[in-house]
């Protein structure tokens, strides 16, 4: 657990601001502050490592997850949890809203590492309570989520499921069904071409080991869930089968999208969907990079690797950087692989009938949203994308859905009280700040 | 290392441990319903890593307060069915 004790509305000054403690994050502000810079790291959740590392600090199973923990605590950046970022009023000040307060950091060099989210398709059935994301739900199973004795169906895309089933099972549930939509043909092309990451092959080994006996179908997918009032039974589909599954869960991701609000807000430049950064990994704004999922989805390794590139651009370190710069290129390669090995298919596109809702914030059904060919005609007209997620959900699925870009970002990025947009106007403001440092 | 801490759930008491999130919580006390949506289908956590506010709920009078970030603390009153 990071250190709690902020005082409301506190402003600080740091050299290198990491937005985000997952691998990326916690790489590129190890690296910083191993070189003596003053760094500061903020992430919404309550722990640190992310998604991926979730429930690694109560927990330990991943030697690397503890190495890059630890090495973090002893390297003096000041981490500030339960801090969600929200608005960048003036070129180098970041404002965070946490439980109690606001934050305002102003920053000479910014990392985003904010990480990737699931990328859900709308189908019928999936707004009951039962169905969840693969990497959702497991994480929560780390956080007490009573799963034991659970029948669960895994269902969508990427090596993301077996990870997810070999968790649950670990916690106590039965899954029941492994579905994978992506074909056996891609996936044996993927799994020949893992010799080239051996550590990835006995991940990958090692979880299907321990999986065995879950049936594991491809070419498979979710077509309708079912239940009154919570998720009582899955329909799936492969080839020309069709079947019913009782289960008490569905988890359904068809894998991750990258979360780049915050780069955008800073108006980084994207290249089809993902950031842009140079070799360095600095975006197209100067003093401002990005490493990790926002750059491309290629996990954890790709994103420890390019946090340090990041953290040691940062620090001015630029040959310690240049050094990394060939193991990055192997993470790339695997990077291309593992996108094209999980492609979406098209059919998914048509599992959302026409009165499937794809906004869950504002209850918007598919038919409404297509009769406009645009997110934005879209958004003023059916006021999807409108609520509490502010788009991310059923953005992300119009963007599969429709092919609608979404790079529209405003402050605040993410919803907060009407306090801290109060409280965050003196923190930020500059007079403010003198008087408050005034001895 | 994590304590045992009680948390109200709707006015009922609720025994927990300290690194337990409030979600998890409300899911052993039985619930899977954590609101209503605009047009009252039911609705419970989706994405379980504070992106999709699907699990937003009522923490010590706070409304909108998504139950997958936060941990159990000692006398948390959680309320659903909000918004």
């Amino acid at each position: 657990m990071f250190s709690k004790n902020v005082s409301p509305s506190s402003s600080h000054q740091v050299d290198v601001l990491v937005i985000g403690a997952g691998p990326a994050g916690i790489a590129a502000a190890c690296v910083a502050a191993e070189a003596g810079k003053n760094v500061a790291v903020l992430d919404s959740s309550p722990w640190l490592g992310g998604q991926i590392w979730r429930g690694e600090q109560a927990h330990p199973t991943q030697a690397a997850a503890q190495q890059w923990i630890w090495r973090l605590k002893k390297s003096g950046a000041q981490l500030f949890a339960s801090a969600t970022a929200f608005a960048a009023p003036t070129p180098r000040c970041m404002l965070a809203e946490t439980p109690t307060s606001v934050l305002a950091i102003t920053w000479q060099k910014l990392i985003f590492a904010t990480g990737a989210r699931e990328l859900f398709i709308p189908f019928p059935g999936w707004t009951l309570p039962g169905v969840l994301g693969p990497g959702g739900l497991h994480a929560m199973a780390k956080s007490g989520w009573p799963v034991t004795g659970q029948r669960v169906v895994v269902a969508g895309t990427g090596p993301l499921l077996l990870a997810v089933t070999a968790g649950l099972q670990q916690h106590g549930a039965r899954v029941c069904l492994v579905a994978e939509q992506t074909s056996t043909a891609k996936l044996i092309r993927f799994g020949l071409g893992l010799w080239r990451h051996p550590g990835k092959l006995a991940q990958g080994v090692g979880v299907k080991a321990r999986i065995l006996g879950v049936p594991y179908r491809c070419d498979c997918w979710p077509v309708k869930a079912e239940g009154a009032d919570r998720l009582q039974r899955v329909t799936l589909t492969r080839g020309a089968d069709t079947w019913t599954v009782d289960c008490d869960y569905l988890v359904c991701g068809f894998h991750l999208v990258p979360n780049v609000e915050l780069p955008l807000l800073l108006g980084c430049a994207l290249d089809q969907g993902v950031v842009r950064v140079n070799e360095f990994q600095e975006t197209t704004v100067t003093d401002v990079y990005c490493a990790g999922e926002p750059t491309g989805i290629g996990g954890a390794d790709c994103a420890l690797v390019e946090g340090r590139i990041a953290g040691l651009a940062a620090a001015g370190l630029t040959k310690q950087a240049r050094a990394l710069m060939s193991q990055r290129a192997s993470w790339h390669r695997f990077r291309a692989a593992l996108n094209k090995a999980f492609a979406l298919r098209p059919d998914l596109r048509r599992l959302a009938t026409p009165d499937t809702v794809v906004c869950r914030c504002e209850d918007v059904p598919r038919q409404e949203m297509e009769s406009f060919d645009n997110w934005r005609a879209a958004k003023l007209h059916t006021r999807c994308g409108m609520g509490a997620c502010q788009g991310r959900t059923c953005g992300a699925a119009a963007q599969f859905l429709f092919g609608w870009d979404n790079n529209s970002v405003r402050p605040p990025a993410f919803p907060v009280r009407m306090g801290a947009l109060i409280g965050a106007e003196t923190t930020w403001n500059p007079h403010a700040i003198s008087t408050a440092s005034k001895p | 290392m994590a304590e045992k801490v009680i948390i109200s759930v709707n006015g009922k008491p609720v025994h927990v441990t300290s690194d337990t999130v409030v979600a998890a919580a409300l899911t052993q006390a039985g619930l899977l319903r954590f609101r209503g949506s605009i047009h009252g289908e039911s609705r419970g956590p989706l994405c379980g890593m504070g992106v999709c506010f699907e699990c937003r709920v009522t923490i010590n009078g706070r409304p909108h307060c998504r139950s997958c970030l936060t941990l159990c603390e000692p006398g948390m009153e959680v309320r659903t069915d909000a918004s």
